[in-house]
């Protein structure tokens, strides 16, 4: 089966709910033991870095929430290409419904980070590129939800939306190639196989799996939400327009 | 289980990941329920999407 004709099978809402509907408790309860097992790996398995003692367990879930943040833009960025180049009926209900979670990552990388940080590096915070970008990551989150929700007429805001999502991919090769191009705080990137000991590259794949399972769970979720309040507004401009009918007919016949 | 000297940074950070994970799952079921409600109370009232066209 060819990925358009995946896209084109869910590109109907209804058949979208009953499939997403059959998903979401398995790929839940796959999400929760996954990170359950990875918690047991970090906290009682994994050993302590030799350089960076018990902080390394920051590591689990930080990384992951490195990743997410940028994957769920990636999502953003394709689905937002869908709305304006295939007008996939599904594709502005992505983007919405990751821009949120995308946002929540990003902010639990920040946070984690600057956790991460004071131990490691004696500060919280510094202005170096990694991080900087990272911070403007986050505020295109927040733009994307500011700018959708400022404009009353929807598809007018879904495309506009779309537009900035895409102007702002630009930030992704900025923020994973930081740490080459300048002199960072931030560590480069780690080769995950050749470099980290299994007794840690372990405990973080699986944890980066569990956190991934959740953020596919979390954005189905709002997808569904999404899907149900477009129902919701689509019923209530029914009822009114059906009101407005009936009161045009008791007019005419007084 | 023993966290050295920098318990304080690492369970914060656990923490804020579950805050934050929390509050982002409480969010999205809410605004299911939330949603699912009012369409089922419009449907019980009969107003279909058809309607808008009649």
């Amino acid at each position: 089966m060819t990925n358009q004709s995946i896209t084109q099978k869910l590109a109907n809402p209804t058949r979208f709910m009953g499939l997403s509907g059959q998903l979401l408790p398995w790929l839940a309860g796959a999400s929760a033991a996954i990170i359950g097992y990875a918690m047991y790996l970090a906290f009682f398995v994994a050993p302590p870095d030799y350089q960076q003692g018990h902080t390394v367990k920051i590591m689990f879930i930080h990384v992951p929430s490195a990743w997410l943040a940028m994957m769920a833009y990636v999502l953003i960025a394709i689905s937002s290409f869908g709305l304006l180049v295939f007008r996939h009926p599904l594709a502005d209900v992505s983007a919405k419904a990751a821009a949120p979670i995308g946002a929540a990552f990003t902010l639990l990388a920040l946070i984690t980070g600057s956790l991460w940080g004071k131990p490691m590096w004696g500060t919280y915070w510094v202005w170096d590129a990694r991080l900087t970008s990272v911070l403007l990551l986050f505020f295109l989150y927040l733009g994307l939800m500011a700018l959708r929700s400022s404009i009353e007429d929807e598809a007018l805001a879904a495309k506009l939306t779309a537009v900035l999502a895409l102007v702002g991919v630009v930030l992704l090769p900025i923020i994973k190639f930081s740490v080459d191009w300048w002199n960072t705080l931030h560590q480069p990137s780690t080769g995950l196989t050749t470099t980290v000991h299994a007794s840690i590259r372990i405990p973080l794949l699986v944890s980066a799996l569990g956190f991934s399972l959740l953020f596919f769970t979390l954005h189905l979720k709002a997808m569904r939400n999404e899907i149900l309040r477009r129902r919701v507004k689509a019923l209530r401009m029914a009822e009114v327009d059906r009101a407005q009918g009936s009161h045009a007919s008791a007019a005419a016949a007084e | 289980m023993a966290l050295g000297p920098h318990a304080a940074f690492i369970l914060a950070s656990y923490g804020a990941a579950a805050a934050v994970l929390a509050g982002l799952i409480g969010w999205l079921v809410v605004d299911g329920q939330r949603q699912r409600k009012a369409l089922d109370a419009l449907e019980a009232r009969g107003v279909k999407r058809r309607s808008r066209g009649a």
